[in-house]
């Protein structure tokens, strides 16, 4: 019976990923689905393309190869420079110093990893923290200690330039033809003025990435057939077992009750192209600045 | 120029509907007009004239006893609820303590958003994180915090779009009223008399949320009314507003009630009339400057903030067409106010009264202290207080909750002034039953009624503006803090401290039709539409119930 339910699941999902649109689904069996979300179905379709997946959970993950991230001996080397330079002032858990949680990585001024060499270079002198004369490669390493949240197994994500990236995130990246910042943009994706509040640098790179994988699972995409055959599209807000919430094209709030639907999908992928082969690493890493930088309004 | 823009402006609006189609915008001119949509409920007290009265008929004296719940929200946090829903084009937008708002399906009662506000620890309110509401202007909601400041948020996403401090919160100055907006300006007031802030009511741009005007409810030095203060009293002498005003277009002046002074129980601290405390002031709504005022209680002594919502009624009065303000004020009178120039018109009591003999010929009070130890009526609640009355057209009835038959024993205390700090002048215990009896407190934290209607209880009284005389009450055993929705179709929609929700015959007080609903009714109710049906919601305890007509079979 489980294995069954399984594999009408992956039928399931497969209509779903493969022709978003056309599949059409009872109501009873989108819960289930739900229950079980499409993310490893996703993740093969992606290796069939040739996109390895770089985007392992920052909790499991091992060092990466990635353009986008720094090596294992990167960690390694700033772990070792760390524990002889930095900690004494900043604590063994980077949080001694008042205003700056290094390991959670809250800074008092710094957003990019430029910004961090500079204060290693140049330190802070008002504050009492000294300049230090190290090797890039030296600077590199503790920058990735920082990144990889103190984990010598973790992810350490580079994490570029600000304005550079509200560049593309505004330009090349067409981030705002759905996303909302600060009032601008419109609202039919989720809204991005405090992500930066609430997501690491991992996190942000995984969305850019492959957003599907990252997607929360309220999020996803609705289209739904009214008894009368009005269609209405949207991104799913809230659900129970009798009605959905959504925000429709038009930027409208929706309530819907189910057994008013003729028909009623759930779209298991993004409808948001990955930047994996559109921007270059360096590209990647101002976007995750910029993200990043975006506290929200407190 | 002009007709460039003229011919260029459609053809701009048609381009920008192409590509994002408007979102339910509430221009002031519907805010204007909000008594002929009453499908929706735009204002905190349904219309710029506050008379809580509704043309929606299709629930009837007839088919009330058809009455059913459709749906319940519960609220997320603990503590007293108090906000007063707004619904716009089947959205409810209602606010929980200490600073949450939620987007609601009206018809479902199922949540879009939700929005959180922290405010600074340092809040401090005398009586509860309430809040009580948000209004709305274009796509915009407008909420107040417990730390004083106004934050604009999107209606269709729940995000901030910006937050001003109007005060600082270390003062204990707080915003717990749902703010009401004029025009292009988002109007609040600020609560903390218990704290000896210097209150003041401000507009700010709806828009940037630049401060437009402030008008001090304490005048300071070189302003008129200041000379009804000595020394440096003004600076701590309370006057906070704390429950929204109202407009009249007309007019253009908003007029809002303001509390008590500080301290609160000790007059001799503060000699002198104490302006603008326990007063309505009437304030060009585009300046912020004052037009006229009537104080109803000078230099009080009880606690009896005149934060009631005015009223506006036009009617005839003594033979010819008036613009009436109607007040029924927490000191026990019941007023009659020309809300043109703040003429006094009648004032009758409307409760037991000892605190003033009577009126005089122009409503100031002729008061009689009662001696030490000696109990005054109406007690400290007052005779009714912030809970939002009701006036009907339709029967030109004016209807509020009341307390009947409860008194105060008020003790009298020198407090130093520290700001931020209590500062109270003394203190109050319940006139009881038996002298020497425990003492009873006025809130009701168990579901038992310790209170009993020896200590007083609440009551609905229809008043007849005309003569100040009662046309008719309905009863309860427990006191009461709800307030009172009517309709065209002459019903009355009520609650009370003991969780009945009730439906009322607005000409006669009979009941219609009641549902037990187990937690407190310390609010108003409300009554939308949407796809055709009548629908009325009302808070009580945690909840938010909503109700309409059963279906036919």
């Amino acid at each position: 019976m489980r294995a069954f339910v399984r594999l009408t699941h992956l039928l399931v999902c497969a209509v779903i990923a493969l022709a978003w649109g056309g599949g059409r689904l009872a109501a009873q069996d989108i819960a289930a689905r739900i229950e079980k979300g499409a993310v490893p179905l996703f993740a093969r379709a992606m290796s069939r393309k040739g996109v390895r997946p770089l985007f392992r959970d920052a909790a499991q993950g091992t060092a990466q190869d990635h353009p986008g991230q720094y090596s294992a001996i990167d960690i390694e080397t700033g772990s070792r420079l760390y524990a002889g330079q930095c900690a004494l002032c900043h604590g063994a858990t980077g949080d001694a110093v008042a205003g700056a949680d290094l390991r959670r990585g809250q800074f008092r001024r710094s957003v990019s990893d430029e910004d961090l060499a500079r204060v290693v270079a140049m330190g802070i002198p008002d504050a009492g923290m000294p300049g230090f004369k190290l090797q890039p490669s030296e600077v590199d390493g503790l920058v990735a200690f920082i990144r990889a949240g103190f984990d010598l197994t973790g992810t350490a994500v580079r994490v570029g330039h600000v304005g550079r990236g509200q560049g593309i995130f505004e330009g090349k990246g067409g981030c705002t033809a759905c996303h909302r910042v600060n009032e601008k943009g419109p609202r039919v994706a989720p809204d991005l003025s405090d992500i930066g509040a609430t997501r690491t640098p991992a996190a942000l790179q995984r969305s850019l990435l492959n957003p599907t994988s990252a997607m929360l699972p309220i999020n996803r995409p609705v289209r739904a057939v009214t008894r009368d055959g009005r269609t209405i599209r949207g991104r799913r807000l809230n659900e129970d077992t009798y009605t959905v919430q959504l925000i429709d094209e038009q930027e409208r709030l929706v309530s819907l009750i189910k057994a008013d639907l003729r028909e009623y999908e759930l779209a298991t992928s993004s409808p948001m192209p990955s930047v994996a082969n559109t921007l270059t690493a360096d590209e990647q890493a101002d976007l995750v600045a910029y993200l990043l930088s975006l506290k929200g309004l407190r | 120029m002009k007709t460039f823009t003229r011919c260029t402006l459609p053809l701009v609006v048609l381009l920008a509907s192409a590509s994002y189609q408007l979102h339910a915008q509430v221009s002031y001119d519907r805010l204007l007009r909000a008594a002929s949509e009453p499908r929706n409920w735009l204002i905190y007290s349904g219309t710029y004239a506050s008379q809580r009265y509704s043309l929606l008929n299709q629930i009837t004296p007839a088919n009330a006893a058809r009455l059913e719940q459709k749906w319940m929200f519960q609220n997320q946090v603990f503590g007293a609820w108090q906000s007063n829903p707004l619904v716009v084009d089947g959205i409810m937008y209602v606010t929980e303590r200490p600073n949450d708002v939620l987007a609601l399906d009206a018809k479902t009662g199922r949540v879009f958003w939700m929005y959180r506000y922290t405010p600074s620890p340092d809040a401090r309110v005398c009586c509860g994180a309430n809040n009580r509401g948000v209004a709305i202007l274009g796509d915009t909601l407008f909420m107040g915090t417990l730390d004083a400041h106004l934050i604009a948020i999107d209606a269709t996403t729940g995000r901030p779009r910006w937050n001003i401090a109007l005060a600082d919160v270390k003062l204990a100055y707080s915003i717990t009223l749902a703010p009401l907006v004029v025009k292009d300006k988002v109007i609040v007031g600020v609560g903390g008399g218990e704290f000896g802030i210097r209150g003041f009511i401000a507009a700010l741009d709806a828009r940037t949320g630049k401060e437009a005007w402030r008008f001090y409810t304490i005048p300071g030095p070189g302003e008129p009314g200041h000379d009804t203060w000595k020394g440096d009293a003004w600076k701590s002498g309370g006057g906070s507003v704390w429950v929204t005003g109202s407009f009249d277009p007309d007019l253009n002046l908003t007029y809002w009630g303001v509390g008590n002074p500080a301290p609160d129980w000790n007059p001799d601290q503060r000699p002198g009339d104490n302006l603008y405390s326990d007063s309505v002031v009437a304030l060009d709504a585009d300046t912020g400057k004052l037009k006229w005022h009537f104080q109803f209680t000078p230099n009080d002594a009880y606690d009896y903030d005149s934060v009631q919502i005015p009223v506006l009624v036009d009617m005839n009065w003594r033979g010819a067409a008036a613009k009436l303000m109607l007040w029924a004020n927490r000191n026990g009178y019941f007023y009659a106010l020309d809300r043109v120039t703040g003429r006094f018109l009648s004032g009758t009591p409307f409760v037991k009264v000892n605190w003033a003999s009577h009126l005089d010929e122009r409503g100031r009070p002729v008061q009689t202290p009662q001696p030490a130890g000696s109990p005054t009526w109406p007690g400290n609640q007052g005779g009714t207080n912030w809970y939002p009355p009701s006036y009907s057209p339709r029967t030109q009835l004016f209807y509020f909750s009341a307390w009947e038959n409860y008194a105060t024993i008020y003790r009298k205390e020198t407090s130093e002034f520290q700001p931020g700090r209590n500062f109270s002048g003394g203190g109050f215990t319940v006139l009881t039953p038996v002298p020497g009896a425990p003492g009873v407190g006025i809130g009701r934290r168990t579901p038992i009624n310790n209170w009993t209607d020896e200590v007083g209880h609440g009551a609905v009284i229809a008043v007849d503006p005309q003569s100040g005389e009662r046309k008719w009450k309905f009863d309860q055993f427990d006191v009461t803090d709800s307030g009172i929705l009517t309709t065209a179709s002459d019903l009355l929609f009520t609650g009370g401290r003991e969780g009945y929700f009730y439906s009322l015959d607005a000409r006669t007080g009979t009941l219609l039709w009641k549902a037990s609903l187990g937690g407190q009714i310390v609010t108003a109710p409300i009554t939308y539409e949407v796809e055709g049906k009548q629908f009325v919601s009302v808070i009580a305890g945690h909840a938010l119930v909503t109700f309409a007509l059963r279906d036919q079979e």
